[in-house]
């Protein structure tokens, strides 16, 4: 039973992390960029949210809808405002911008709200019983919401038009515009919509661990993107298997070995994908084309 | 239809387009021949908005479109097949289809969809399979369908010959000249002169960037200097 329990908690960090890990994924496939600011982006969203609840007495869900609306608004702005610029200079130069992003939105939150944690109220509070385990209601509302997202994603890149779209300049700008269509459009939704599941996985992780600062997005987010890479950056599947996997890892192992290896161990499965297999579990071997 | 007057287009320092003009007429195949490097790729690039003029002008249905974005020119129903075919390798035929008819409303696109398929019944046996796994034909006959799928006034097709076996290139011509008949404009810019000259109401020669001769297909299949110097004697 304690096992079945740790699972459970491992899944709802799992499908956290692959909420953020689709993003770093989305975006490395459509621009080539491991957005390194994508973990303050979570920060960010988290803040909002505290903000509007807290101290705004806004209600929840409207806040809800604000903080969605606002992070996308704000991968969209960063985007078009520090990457757009330098699309066509060399890859470093956006890496080390990304970088930049991160530091500047870690530090005007420490500006703004001080550097210390704060305590975030847990929106779904209470227990459920499920035969005889007992879990969280918010371990089953994460993993529920972070499933039916994850599929919806999954349908819109498939099926839909804009899904297409992403698709093909994903695999070739030019040629794509050849097509009509608008890359620069397309490059923004693939920024909006990894915000928006990144502001989604904010408000879920805030209210199981209830406690935000300026720096949470640090870790989260290097646990993210260590889950897109096992999956394979740039597949969306690998984004979810990773992200799952991470998560089940890390609880078990500060269930079962030590808590204080479990970073470790996390950063260790990194190291061994890298050199095992270095294009991620479901990730594809790119050939140069000639 | 497509008027093309006076372009300069430079790669750094190099000044690869010096002074091209030519014109495109409602319902022809005109042709652009001439050696590797005289400029035929570079001048289609900057009809389609790839590549920028510094002089001169571009006008396509009475309208000035040099300074467009590529997809905006493409959406005038101006539409490029690039050189070496460019399909969507990792998506399906079907998709790469539906990428070409990007621009226009899902329900005008089956129609569509059907006559291509109707025209390239190989494309229909295969519209599941990733495009990156058919043949080289197969694949210039999905980037033709996927150019034809945005209903083109006017289809600007680079090098569709290249790399192909000699009867799949008999092949490409017999599509490229039926399609004139249902009404497509088509500019073609070829390597291999003698097939083009063959289907083409008129065509321009370049040569370093510049238009060296012009005619009607059939006196350049005949100008003794075009024979000699593109035609093999």
């Amino acid at each position: 039973m304690a096992f079945l329990s740790h699972l459970i908690y491992g899944l709802q960090l799992g499908t956290i992390y692959a909420l953020v890990a689709l993003g770093y994924s989305m975006v490395y496939g459509i621009i080539r960029l491991i957005n390194f600011a994508h973990g303050d982006i979570i920060m960010v969203a988290s803040f909002v949210v505290w903000y509007l609840i807290a101290r705004l007495n806004v209600p929840v869900w409207l806040s809800i809808l604000i903080c969605v609306a606002f992070t996308s608004l704000l991968g969209v702005a960063i985007e078009k405002l520090a990457y757009k610029p330098l699309r066509h200079s060399a890859r470093i130069s956006l890496l080390i911008t990304a970088i930049g992003i991160s530091f500047f939105l870690q530090n005007a939150a420490q500006l703004i709200f001080g550097a210390d944690p704060v305590m975030f109220e847990n929106l779904f509070p209470g227990n459920l019983s499920l035969g005889a385990l007992t879990v969280s209601r918010v371990s089953v509302i994460i993993i529920c919401v972070s499933i039916v997202l994850m599929i919806a994603l999954v349908l819109l890149v498939n099926k839909t038009r804009m899904g297409r779209a992403m698709r093909a300049v994903s695999e070739d700008e030019s040629t794509a515009a050849l097509m009509g269509i608008n890359v620069n459009t397309t490059i923004s939704f693939a920024f909006a919509l990894g915000s928006a599941l990144a502001a989604v996985a904010a408000i879920l992780y805030s209210c199981a661990y209830t406690q935000i600062s300026p720096t949470m997005g640090g870790m989260l987010g290097l646990k993210a993107f260590v889950a897109a890479v096992l999956g394979g950056i740039g597949s969306i599947p690998g984004a979810m298997l990773g992200g799952i996997l991470i998560g089940i890892c890390e609880t078990l192992t500060k269930a079962y070995i030590s808590s204080s290896f479990a970073d470790a161990i996390v950063f260790g499965i990194l190291i061994v994908v890298l050199i095992i297999r270095p294009s991620g579990l479901l990730g594809v071997k790119t050939k140069e084309k000639v | 239809m497509l008027k093309v007057e006076n372009i300069n287009v430079y790669y750094g320092a190099i000044h690869a387009i010096q002074g091209i003009s030519f014109e495109v007429h409602q319902g022809e195949i005109v042709t652009l021949i001439g050696a590797n490097g005289a400029g035929k790729s570079t001048t289609l690039k900057t009809v389609s908005g790839q590549l920028r003029t510094r002089t001169g002008s571009i006008t396509f249905m009475n309208e000035n479109i040099s300074r467009l974005d590529p997809y905006k020119i493409a959406r005038k129903g101006l539409v490029q097949v690039p050189e070496g075919r460019k399909i969507f390798q990792k998506l399906s035929v079907e998709e790469n289809l539906f990428i070409g008819g990007y621009t226009r409303e899902r329900a005008e696109i089956e129609a569509t969809m059907n006559d291509v398929y109707q025209r390239f019944p190989r494309l229909k046996e295969r519209r599941r399979q990733v495009a990156g796994t058919l043949s080289g034909g197969e694949q210039q006959m999905l980037a033709i369908g996927r150019a034809l799928m945005s209903k083109p006034r006017l289809i600007m097709l680079d090098e569709p010959s290249m790399g192909l076996a000699p009867l799949l290139v008999s092949q490409i011509f017999s599509i490229i000249r039926e399609l004139k008949d249902t009404g497509v404009t088509i500019l073609l810019v070829e390597q291999n002169a003698r097939m083009a000259l063959r289907i083409a109401d008129r065509a321009y020669v370049l040569e370093t960037g510049r238009v060296k001769l012009s005619d009607s297909a059939d006196a350049l299949l005949n100008n003794d200097e075009v024979q000699k110097a593109y035609l093999g004697g």
